[in-house]
């Protein structure tokens, strides 16, 4: 990177830095983008509008739309307790909670989705008191929103947590000696101050949730319009029309780099 | 409302009882960590102590003999200022203030109506419709007081109020606290001495998480028996018994002076002289002085028109020209004399 010119921005002069690590700076930056620009080479221009537009790839599209929002939700509702307990309480065995909330962090997705069958399948752990309450969780669209939402959890809390830490409890307590019930120092103060570790949290876990493959295909299988997923659907049509899935691939590419756009907008306007 | 407390912190070796009467101001004095934040955390209800009892006028608001009891920070109508003012930043300087109100059930309305009431009050008027990141620190610290004022409360805990202002501010706000103080019942937490004399009734002084004295502000202050107070108050403060005319430090200072009636013989006494009544010299003085201290400088600052010299006991402030005839520095042994006409003996 060369030095900032904006206006407004005082230019920084590279104080210390040794010339040598601008080359694998350089060199990591180009493997990122050299896969994105070779996918680009292979688009067929001249039948993308009728690829993307295909049944299948706008149910797939709509589907993993729906299905990443509805996970997100789930992580805001979930998540943000959790990351609360986490950054303002203390209890015995704590770390130990934290390490197994985080643990989908770094367990291969398909695990994920394994320990989800396990649980909810029709044979699992709770699937069966399930079933005879005439619920159906494996290989349902609830399944794809239970798989999105395991592994997109932790993004939220891990983000929201810190957030939660760096901003300290001052502003809590001069609230509580204000009169402020806990319940009215939660909503007025703690929510507001985190909203934009809660923003970047809610952006991650649905960026997260919009990729998930295998805890889905695992836990969900792939049914069109009821569980195949974009990435699913990208992953099929490589076998049969390469050419979908290359035009599939770019339109997620484009609805990821609007997001991480619109929070990078929304993170400067704060 | 009367404040009537004892909190006992063991891990950080806190045991002081506190009193606060109705309407009146009780500063809390004492070095870093002698326990002052400490004890105003567990009176707001921040922090639960390990015994004692914490009362406002006749409501347990915290007792370790009966049942645990433990009153939330939310529920005890004792408001807190602290060293730096706290504002919310995400609300306007009007919805700070109303927080208080709007979180005692009242409409927002009503709230709006009671903030400006009290921005008046504190000449801040003007800032109603600023965010707080646009304030300077004087003006943040007196919507604090206003927004703490809004609530009512039976009792005010001011933590070192003054100290994040720069000189320039602190005057001022010092004064609106004067005003605003009058009639309230307030502890009051703070090293400034100029603090505890414009603010305070009484004065309590905190060393090592214990209470080494207690008494009327200009008591302590003109007759201290704490080091710590006599510091602040500016004071040379030896303590020891009392031997004849003068007090005998156990490692063998004595320094002679006019003793109070009420200390006899072997009494633990204190001799309390100010710097300006201390002689430097490089050798003893002719004609043998009643009171003369070897001492080693450790430190030279100015102070007003003259020159403050530390040394591990006492302090001498001598002329820039005596300064530089003596060619003083730190490390030096010098001796100090002091006039026993000039040095208080009483009871400490």
């Amino acid at each position: 990177m060369t030095r900032s010119s904006r206006p407004g921005h005082a230019a920084y002069p590279r104080l210390g830095l040794p010339a040598w690590v601008f080359v694998p700076a350089a060199l990591g930056a180009l493997f990122v983008v050299l896969p994105l620009v070779a996918m680009l080479t292979q688009i067929d221009w001249s039948h993308f509008g009728a690829l993307v537009t295909s049944e299948s790839s706008r149910a797939a599209l709509s589907l993993s739309l729906k299905t990443s929002l509805a996970s997100t939700v789930l992580c805001i509702v979930f998540g943000v307790p959790m990351a609360v307990v986490l950054a303002r309480t203390r209890f015995p065995g704590q770390s130990v909670a934290r390490s197994l909330v985080l643990l989908p962090l770094v367990l291969p997705p398909v695990v994920g989705g394994i320990a989800l069958l396990y649980t909810f399948g029709r044979r699992g752990l709770l699937g069966h008191s399930m079933e005879v309450l005439g619920l159906q969780i494996a290989f349902s669209t609830t399944a794809v929103v239970m798989a999105q939402t395991f592994v997109a959890l932790p993004f939220l809390v891990v983000s929201l947590e810190g957030a939660l830490r760096t901003g300290g409890q001052r502003f809590e307590e001069v609230a509580a000696t204000l009169g402020a019930r806990p319940t009215t120092v939660f909503l007025r103060v703690t929510l507001p101050l985190a909203l934009p570790g809660l923003a970047s949290g809610a952006v991650l876990a649905f960026a997260r949730a919009l990729g998930e493959f295998g805890a889905t295909i695992t836990f969900a299988g792939s049914l069109q319009g009821v569980t195949r997923t974009l990435p699913l659907e990208i992953y099929l049509q490589r076998e049969t029309d390469p050419q979908a899935a290359v035009a599939l691939s770019l339109v997620l590419v484009a609805v990821a780099t609007i997001v991480i756009t619109l929070t990078r907008r929304s993170r400067t306007a704060l | 409302m009367s404040l009537s407390a004892t909190i006992r912190v063991p891990e950080r070796d806190v045991d002081v009882s506190l009193e606060v009467p109705d309407g009146r101001t009780v500063a809390v004095l004492g070095p870093n960590g002698a326990g002052k934040s400490t004890a105003l955390a567990a009176i707001a209800g921040l922090l639960h102590p390990s015994g004692g009892e914490i009362r406002l006028d006749d409501r347990t608001l915290f007792s370790a003999n009966d049942s645990r009891e433990f009153v939330p920070p939310h529920a005890r109508g004792i408001g807190l200022l602290a060293q730096d003012a706290r504002l919310f930043p995400h609300l306007s300087v009007l919805d700070n203030v109303a927080f208080g109100p709007r979180s005692a059930g009242m409409p927002r309305g009503r709230a709006r109506e009671r903030a400006h009431h009290w921005l008046a009050e504190v000449d801040a008027t003007m800032l109603a419709d600023r965010r707080p990141s646009a304030l300077s620190g004087g003006q943040a610290q007196r919507v604090a007081i206003a927004r703490a004022l809004a609530t009512e409360p039976g009792l005010l805990l001011l933590d070192e109020p003054l100290s994040a202002l720069d000189v320039e501010a602190a005057p001022a706000v010092r004064q609106l606290l004067r005003r605003v103080l009058a009639e309230r019942t307030t502890l009051l937490v703070t090293h400034d001495v100029l603090d505890a004399v414009l603010l305070a009734d009484e004065v309590v002084v905190l060393d090592g998480g214990r209470v080494v004295e207690r008494g009327p502000t200009a008591t302590v202050l003109t007759r201290p028996t704490s080091a710590f107070a006599a510091r602040i108050a500016g004071l040379n403060l030896v303590r020891g018994t009392l031997q004849g005319d003068a007090v005998v430090s156990p490692d063998g200072v004595r320094v002679a002076g006019l003793v109070d009636e009420s200390v006899g013989d072997d009494d633990a006494a204190v001799a309390v002289f100010s710097p300006a009544a201390v002689g430097v010299y490089r050798v003893a003085p002719q004609g043998s002085p009643r009171t003369a201290v070897r001492a080693t400088v450790t430190d030279l600052e100015p102070h007003g028109h003259q020159v403050r010299v530390h040394t591990a006991y006492l302090s001498a402030d001598i002329t820039p020209a005596a300064l530089a005839d003596l060619a003083l520095t730190p490390g030096d042994e010098v001796v100090l004399t002091v006039k026993a006409s000039e040095v208080a003996i009483y009871a400490g």
